[in-house]
C-alpha cells in the first residue's frame, strides 16, 4: 500500500485483478454512410476512380516526361531552386503514379469494402498432447532406428568429422590479407628522403614558409594512396622561442616543424590549423594539438600527440627527413607499445647546420 | 431434379480461363488449402500496426533501385582521369567507382533519381525499423511467444544498419571514405586481433585495392540475402502466432478481432506499398541527398569539417566524439578505452540488453502466459519509462554527432557542447525515466478517475442547494471496457525454499535480488477499478 | 631728345603691351624655374599616408597601439602588408565591433569609406613589408581551372571551410566562414594573408595559378546548380537524416493514420 492505491472515501479497497464486467462483446457493427446510401457509394467509386486515373496519367507524363526531356536541362522550380528538370519530372511523375494508386486502394478498402469486424479464434501454440506424444515417438524412433544411442564409435567420429569441415572455409579465407604488424611501424619516410609540397609537387625551402602559414606535403616519389594514408605530413613555421617542447625544437628545423597528418583517435588527416592559436584541429572528432607543445592533446578524444617527423635542410638547400617516424603512425593498436619500442629514434645532432 | 448438383449456367470466358489456370495450378501445388486457411485470415486494425509494414516495403523499394544500379555500378579501386559529363570534375583523378556513381548521376537517364530513391528509402528504412521497434517495446508485443521474433527484428536493425553503412561507402567520395578509415582505426582498437582483422577486412593495408569489391559483395548479396531470411521468418511468425491487438470490447487473449486479409488488407497494405514507394519516389525526385559530386573523389589524406556518417551510424559517431581520451598500457600491450569502449563495448552493451529485454522482463515479472493483447503504454510505468530512457539516450548521441555542425550554426563552442553532452548523457536519462514513470503513474490515476466518475467536461453547473460542481458525463461500456481490461500485475514474493531434506533454506541471491528488482518494477501502479466501482453521484467532486 | 622709345612709352596701348610682357616673363620664368610635377605629387600623396595616419589613430589605435606597434588588445601591424589592411577593412571586420571577441563578424559593407581605407592602406604600406593587394589576373576566376581547384580546396581548405565551402567549427568558438558570394579579390587577400585564425598561403606554398584555379573553383560552386532538387543547405548526412525523419516518416505515418482510422458511420450524423 502507498499513497497512490491506498483505500479512502473514494475508492474502495483495490479490487483482485480481472474486469468481468459487462460490454466485453464485439460492439454490433455501424454501418458507413457508403453502406447505406447507394449515391454516396457511387461517389465514393468515383473518388476512388478518380486516384486510380491520376496514376495512369502520371505514369503517361512519366513515360513522356522520359523520353521528351534532355537529361542535361535545368530548369528553375520554384521553392527547389535549379533543378535538373528530368530528375525532378520523372521523380514526381512517378511518385505521384505510385501514391495514387495507394490512396486509390486505401480509399475503396475504407469506403466500399467490408468493414465488419469478425473474430476468428487463435489455437494455443503449445502443440497438442497427442501432437506431442506423436512427435516424441517419431523422434524416439528415427533415434533407434539410426542406431546412435547404441553406436558410440559412429557417434563420436561423426562430430569429429562435422567439427573439423568449417575449419577447412575458415584456412581458406587466409589470404584475404597479408597479415604483417611490422608494415605499420614504418612509413615511406627515410633519411634524406625530400619532402614534397603537395600543392605544387615540387621540394620545399626554408624561406618559402613563413610563421602562419601552413603546407600539406609528402615523400618525393610516393605517389601510392596506401603508403600516403602513413606517409602525409603537415609543415608549419612557429617563432623558435614560442616552441615549448625541447624535442619538438630539435626536431624541427629553426621554428619549422613538421608533424604526421593521421589523427591519433581514428584516423582521419588533422587538416585544421589555428595560426594564432598553433592549435591543429581534427574535423572528425574534434580532437585539439597543441603544435607549439610538441603536438600535445589539449581536448577531445585523441589520447597521443601527433607523432613528429624530424627533418632538417639537405646540401641543396631543400628540406629533408632525418630519418623515418620514431612510432608508429595514425590511431593506437594492440601491439603498438612494442612496436615503438623497436624503432630506431633518430639522432638528434645536425648535419647541415641549424 | 437430382443428379449434379454442380450449376449449369453458361459461364463467362474469364470464369473459364480462370478456372482453367487453378484447376492447372491446384493439381500441381494443392493450393486449395492453403488459400482456405489464410485468404480471409483476420488482422486487427490500427495504424501503428503499419510502421513494421514501412520497413518490409521499403526493402522492397531498395531491392528494385538497387537492382538498377547494379546495372551501371563498377566497383573498383582502379584510379583513372575522369572524362565524363560532369564538367567541374573533369581531368581529375578517380577510382572507377567514383566515376560511374557520376556516370550514374550525369550520363544515365533517371539514375540520379534511382540513386536518390535508393538513399532515401535506405534512410526511411533502418528509421522505420526503429519506429517499429518503439511500437514494439513501448506496447509489449515482445512477451511471449514472440522473443523470438524480437531476437529476429533487433538482428534485423544490426543488419539494416551495416548494410547502409556498406552501401553509402561504395561511391569511394570523400565523405564515405573517411567513415571507412574511422572505420579501420576502430577495428585497429579491438585488443588482439584488431591490426590482423583489419588487415584480412581491407586486404591489407587501408585503402588497399580491395575494400570497395568486398564492399559490393556483401552489399549486393550476403546482407541482402540474410535480411531477406530473416525478413521471411519474421513474417512467418507474425502469421503463425497472428498478430496481436490492443484490448477492447470482445477482443480476448484468445481471439483476433478485425479485418479479412482479401480484401481489406490487400487492398490496404497492398495500397501502403505503393504510399511507401510512392514517397521514396517523390523524395527521391525532389530533394538531394548524397551529392557525392560535391565532396570530391577519396583521398586518405584529405577531409572535410561538418563530415558525419548517415543518420542511423550517428550514435556512434556521437560516442565517438564525447569519450574522454582514455588509453591504458597494460603489460606492454596497448588498450585504447577512447576508441574501444564507445565504438565497441558500449553499443554492444546496448544491443544485447535490447535484444535481451524480453526475457529480462519475464525474469522480474514471473510471468510465463502467452500474450496477444497489448498494453497501453501509461500502464506498464517502469516498462515505458526504460524506454523513454533509451530513447533519450539514443536521441542524445545522435546530437554529440552533429556537435560542429550545432556550433557552426548555433555559433557556440564545440567545447561546451561536448561537455553538455557528456554530462547530459549520464543526467538525461535517469531524469527521462524519472519523469516518464510519473507520467505514467499520473495518466493510470486520470484513467481511474474517468471510470468512476466520468468525463470531464468542463461544464461548471450549480446544484439547488447553492454549490457549484463540473458536471462529468458517463463514459460509455467500450470506453470503460479500454480503461479496465489491463491487469494489475503483482511483484513477485520471495519463496521459501524447501529443499530435498525438508529443511528450509533461505532464499539464494539471485532470487532475492529477482523479488527486489520486480518489487522496485511494479511498485505505485495504480489499482485498476472494475467499472461497476463509480459514484452514483453524477455531480463528481 | 624724344627718343623713339619714348614715343612707345606714349602709346595709347603701351600699358597694354606692359602688362602682357610682365604676365609673359612671370609666367615663363615660373614655368622655366619651379619644381616640378613630381614634387606636387609628392606633396599629393604624402597627404595620403597623413591623413591615413589620422584616420588610424581615431579608429585603430586603442587596439594597435599609437604607431602600429601592437598592444595586449590587437597585434602590431608593422609589416602586415597591404592586402591584409585592405581585406580586414573592405569587410568591415576591421574597426573591430566587438572588443574582446575571438573572431570579428563579416559585414556587408566597411565601416570606413573607400577613400579612407585607401589612406590607410597608405600609411601602414609606408611602414613596410608584407603582401601587396593582388592583381586582377591573380584573382580572376575566369582563368582559373575549377577542377584543378577542386582538388587544391580539397587540400588545403576544405578540412576547415566544409567541401561545399559550407563553413566549419574552429576551437573555442571560433569559425571559419561559408564562402559563398565572395569577391575574388577578397578571397584572394585571405588566402595570402591568413586573417584571424586562419593560416596563410604564401606565393611559395600556393602558386598564383593555383590560388586562382581555387577562386574558380568558389565561383563554380557558387553558380552550380542542386540536380537532385532541395539542396537541404549542402550540409549533408545531419540535414538529410532529419528530413528524412521529419518528412518521409511523418507523411508514413500521416497517411498510416488516415489509412487506419475509424471512418464516418451513420449514427454519427
Amino acid at each position: 500500500m502507498n499513497e497512490y492505491n491506498a483505500p479512502d472515501e473514494h475508492h474502495p479497497p483495490t479490487p483482485p485483478p480481472g474486469c468481468g464486467c459487462a460490454g466485453a462483446s464485439v460492439p454490433p457493427h455501424h454501418p458507413r454512410r457508403t453502406d447505406v446510401d447507394p449515391r454516396a457509394a457511387k461517389r465514393a467509386e468515383r473518388q476512388v476512380a478518380l486516384l486510380f486515373a491520376l496514376s495512369a496519367l502520371s505514369t503517361i507524363a512519366f513515360i513522356a516526361g522520359y523520353t521528351t526531356i534532355d537529361k542535361d536541362r535545368a530548369a528553375v522550380v520554384i521553392p527547389f531552386g535549379t533543378v535538373n528538370l528530368a530528375t525532378f519530372t520523372l521523380g514526381l511523375t512517378l511518385g505521384l503514379a505510385l501514391f495514387f494508386v495507394g490512396a486509390g486502394a486505401i480509399h475503396w478498402a475504407r469506403t466500399l469494402m467490408t468493414d465488419k469486424e469478425t473474430i476468428e479464434e487463435r489455437h494455443p501454440l503449445r502443440s497438442s498432447e497427442t501432437d506431442r506424444h506423436a512427435a516424441i515417438e517419431a523422434l524416439t524412433q528415427s533415434l533407434e532406428d539410426s542406431g546412435i544411442a547404441r553406436r558410440p564409435l559412429i557417434r563420436r567420429m561423426l562430430i569429429g568429422a562435422l567439427g573439423l569441415l568449417p575449419l577447412s572455409a575458415l584456412v581458406l579465407l587466409r589470404d584475404l590479407g597479408p597479415v604483417s604488424t611490422a608494415k605499420l611501424r614504418r612509413t615511406a619516410w627515410a633519411d634524406e628522403q625530400l619532402i614534397v609540397n603537395e600543392n605544387t609537387g615540387k621540394p620545399i625551402r626554408p624561406a618559402d614558409l613563413t610563421v602562419g602559414s601552413l603546407v600539406f606535403a609528402r615523400p618525393a616519389g610516393v605517389e601510392d594512396l596506401t603508403e600516403l594514408t602513413k606517409a602525409a605530413v603537415l609543415l608549419v613555421r612557429l617563432h623558435p622561442e614560442d616552441i615549448k617542447d625541447q624535442q619538438e625544437a630539435d626536431w624541427g628545423y629553426r621554428g619549422i616543424v613538421c608533424f604526421s597528418k593521421i589523427c591519433t583517435h581514428v584516423g582521419c588527416p588533422v587538416g585544421l590549423y589555428e595560426q594564432q592559436t598553433n592549435h591543429a584541429l581534427c574535423p572528425c572528432h574534434q580532437s585539439t594539438f597543441d603544435l607549439a607543445n610538441g603536438a600535445r592533446v589539449l581536448f577531445g578524444p585523441a589520447a597521443r600527440p601527433l607523432p613528429q617527423l624530424p627533418i632538417t635542410v639537405n646540401k641543396d638547400g631543400y628540406l629533408v627527413a632525418r630519418g623515418d617516424f620514431a612510432e608508429p603512425v595514425g590511431p593506437s593498436f594492440f601491439e603498438r607499445a612494442k612496436a615503438s619500442a623497436d624503432t630506431v629514434v633518430p639522432a638528434s645532432t645536425s648535419r647541415h647546420g641549424r | 431434379m437430382g443428379g449434379n448438383a454442380i450449376s449449369t449456367t453458361p459461364k463467362t470466358r474469364t470464369a473459364k480461363v480462370g478456372g482453367a489456370a487453378a484447376e492447372f495450378l491446384d493439381e500441381r501445388l494443392s493450393l486449395g488449402a492453403a488459400i482456405r486457411k489464410n485468404l480471409r485470415k483476420i488482422f486487427p486494425d490500427h495504424w501503428s500496426f503499419l510502421l513494421g509494414e514501412i520497413a518490409l516495403y521499403s526493402f522492397v523499394v531498395l531491392l528494385l533501385s538497387g537492382t538498377f544500379l547494379t546495372l551501371f555500378f563498377k566497383p573498383s579501386m582502379e584510379e583513372i582521369v575522369y572524362n565524363g559529363a560532369y564538367v567541374p570534375l573533369r581531368g581529375v583523378r578517380m577510382s572507377e567507382a567514383y566515376a560511374s556513381t557520376l556516370e550514374i548521376s550525369f550520363d544515365v537517364r533517371g539514375g540520379l533519381l534511382m540513386r536518390q530513391i535508393h538513399h532515401w528509402a535506405a534512410l526511411i528504412f533502418v528509421a522505420s525499423i526503429v519506429v517499429h521497434l518503439a511500437r514494439i517495446f513501448f506496447t509489449g508485443a515482445f512477451r511471449k511467444p514472440r522473443e523470438l521474433n524480437w531476437l529476429i527484428g533487433v538482428g534485423l536493425f544490426t543488419l539494416a544498419m551495416v548494410e547502409g553503412f556498406a552501401g553509402y561507402s561504395l561511391p569511394d567520395d570523400l565523405l564515405s571514405g573517411t567513415g571507412l578509415q574511422i572505420a579501420r582505426g576502430v577495428v585497429w582498437s579491438i585488443p588482439g586481433v584488431g591490426t590482423s582483422l583489419s588487415f584480412f577486412l581491407f586486404g591489407g593495408e587501408f585503402p588497399g585495392h580491395d575494400l570497395i569489391p568486398r564492399l559490393y559483395t556483401i552489399h549486393i548479396l550476403l546482407l541482402p540475402a540474410l535480411i531477406l531470411g530473416l525478413i521471411a521468418i519474421h513474417l512467418a511468425l507474425v502469421v503463425r502466432h497472428k498478430h496481436t491487438q490492443w484490448p477492447g470490447p470482445g477482443r480476448t487473449e484468445r481471439n483476433v478481432v478485425g479485418l479479412p486479409l482479401a480484401p481489406v488488407y490487400v487492398a490496404k497494405a497492398g495500397g501502403y506499398f505503393f504510399v511507401v514507394f510512392g514517397v521514396c519516389a517523390l523524395l527521391g525526385g525532389l530533394a538531394q541527398i548524397n551529392p557525392i559530386w560535391l565532396f570530391g573523389p577519396f583521398r586518405p589524406d584529405q577531409v572535410s569539417a561538418g563530415s558525419q556518417p548517415d543518420w542511423y551510424m550517428g550514435f556512434l559517431e556521437g560516442l565517438l566524439r564525447v569519450f574522454p581520451n582514455w588509453e591504458v598500457i597494460v603489460g606492454g600491450y596497448t588498450l585504447s578505452l577512447n576508441v574501444l569502449l564507445p565504438a565497441l563495448a558500449i553499443p554492444g552493451i546496448m544491443f544485447t540488453v535490447l535484444a535481451l529485454y524480453p526475457f529480462l522482463e519475464a525474469w522480474l515479472t514471473g510471468d510465463k502466459r502467452e500474450h496477444h493483447l497489448l498494453d497501453r503504454p501509461r500502464n506498464q510505468a517502469t516498462r515505458t519509462a526504460l524506454g523513454v530512457m533509451a530513447v533519450t539516450l539514443y536521441a542524445l548521441t545522435l546530437v554529440g554527432g552533429g556537435n560542429d555542425i550545432i556550433a557552426t550554426h548555433f555559433r557556440l563552442s564545440i567545447e561546451s557542447i561536448t561537455w553538455a553532452i557528456r554530462v547530459l548523457l549520464v543526467a538525461a536519462p535517469l531524469l527521462a525515466f524519472v519523469i516518464t514513470r510519473r507520467i505514467c503513474l499520473s495518466l493510470q490515476r486520470r484513467d481511474r478517475d474517468t471510470v468512476r466518475h466520468g468525463r470531464e467536461t468542463g461544464i461548471i453547473t450549480q446544484l439547488p442547494h447553492g454549490e457549484f460542481v463540473e458536471v462529468h458525463e458517463p463514459i460509455s461500456t467500450e470506453q470503460r471496457y479500454r480503461l479496465t481490461a489491463h491487469e494489475l500485475p503483482r511483484p513477485l514474493e520471495l519463496e521459501t525454499r524447501v529443499d530435498g531434506n525438508g529443511v528450509v533454506r533461505s532464499p539464494t541471491l539471485t532470487s532475492r535480488l529477482r523479488v527486489a528488482l520486480s518489487r522496485w518494477y511494479f511498485r505505485n501502479q495504480v489499482a485498476t477499478p472494475t467499472p461497476d466501482q463509480h459514484d452514483k453521484v453524477p455531480s463528481g467532486h | 631728345m624724344v627718343t623713339r622709345f619714348s614715343r612707345w612709352r606714349r602709346h595709347r596701348a603701351a600699358g597694354l603691351i606692359v602688362v602682357l610682357l610682365a604676365l609673359g616673363v612671370t609666367g615663363s620664368s615660373y614655368a622655366a624655374f619651379a619644381p616640378d610635377r613630381q614634387p606636387d605629387k609628392a606633396d599629393g600623396r604624402s597627404t595620403l599616408i597623413e591623413n591615413g595616419q589620422k584616420i588610424y589613430v581615431l579608429n585603430c589605435a586603442t587596439c594597435h597601439g599609437p604607431n602600429a606597434g601592437g598592444t595586449d588588445n590587437g597585434p602590431s601591424l608593422i609589416g602586415v602588408g597591404a592586402a591584409a589592411v585592405d581585406f580586414q577593412l573592405v569587410t568591415g571586420r576591421m574597426p573591430a565591433k566587438i572588443p574582446d571577441a575571438e573572431q570579428q563578424p563579416r559585414l556587408d559593407h566597411p565601416v570606413l569609406s573607400p577613400a579612407e581605407i585607401a589612406a590607410v592602406i597608405a600609411w601602414i604600406s609606408s611602414l613596410g613589408g608584407g603582401p601587396a593587394i593582388p592583381s586582377p589576373e591573380q584573382y580572376d576566376p575566369s582563368q582559373g581551372s575549377p577542377q584543378e581547384g577542386r582538388v587544391l580546396f580539397n587540400t588545403n581548405c576544405a578540412a576547415c571551410h566544409n567541401f561545399a565551402a559550407q563553413g566549419g567549427a574552429l576551437t573555442k568558438g571560433k569559425y571559419a566562414l561559408e564562402l559563398m558570394d565572395l569577391d575574388p579579390k577578397i578571397i584572394a587577400e585571405a588566402i595570402r594573408t591568413g586573417p584571424g585564425a586562419m593560416p596563410e598561403f604564401p606565393e611559395t606554398i600556393l602558386p598564383a595559378e593555383q590560388m586562382r584555379d581555387i577562386i574558380a573553383f568558389l565561383k563554380n560552386l557558387e553558380q552550380e546548380e542542386n540536380p537532385g532538387g532541395l539542396g537541404l543547405g549542402r550540409l549533408g548526412p545531419v540535414a538529410e537524416g532529419l528530413f528524412a525523419w521529419i518528412v518521409g516518416i511523418g507523411i508514413l505515418m500521416a497517411v498510416a493514420i488516415w489509412l487506419a482510422a475509424r471512418t464516418p458511420k451513420v449514427s454519427d450524423e
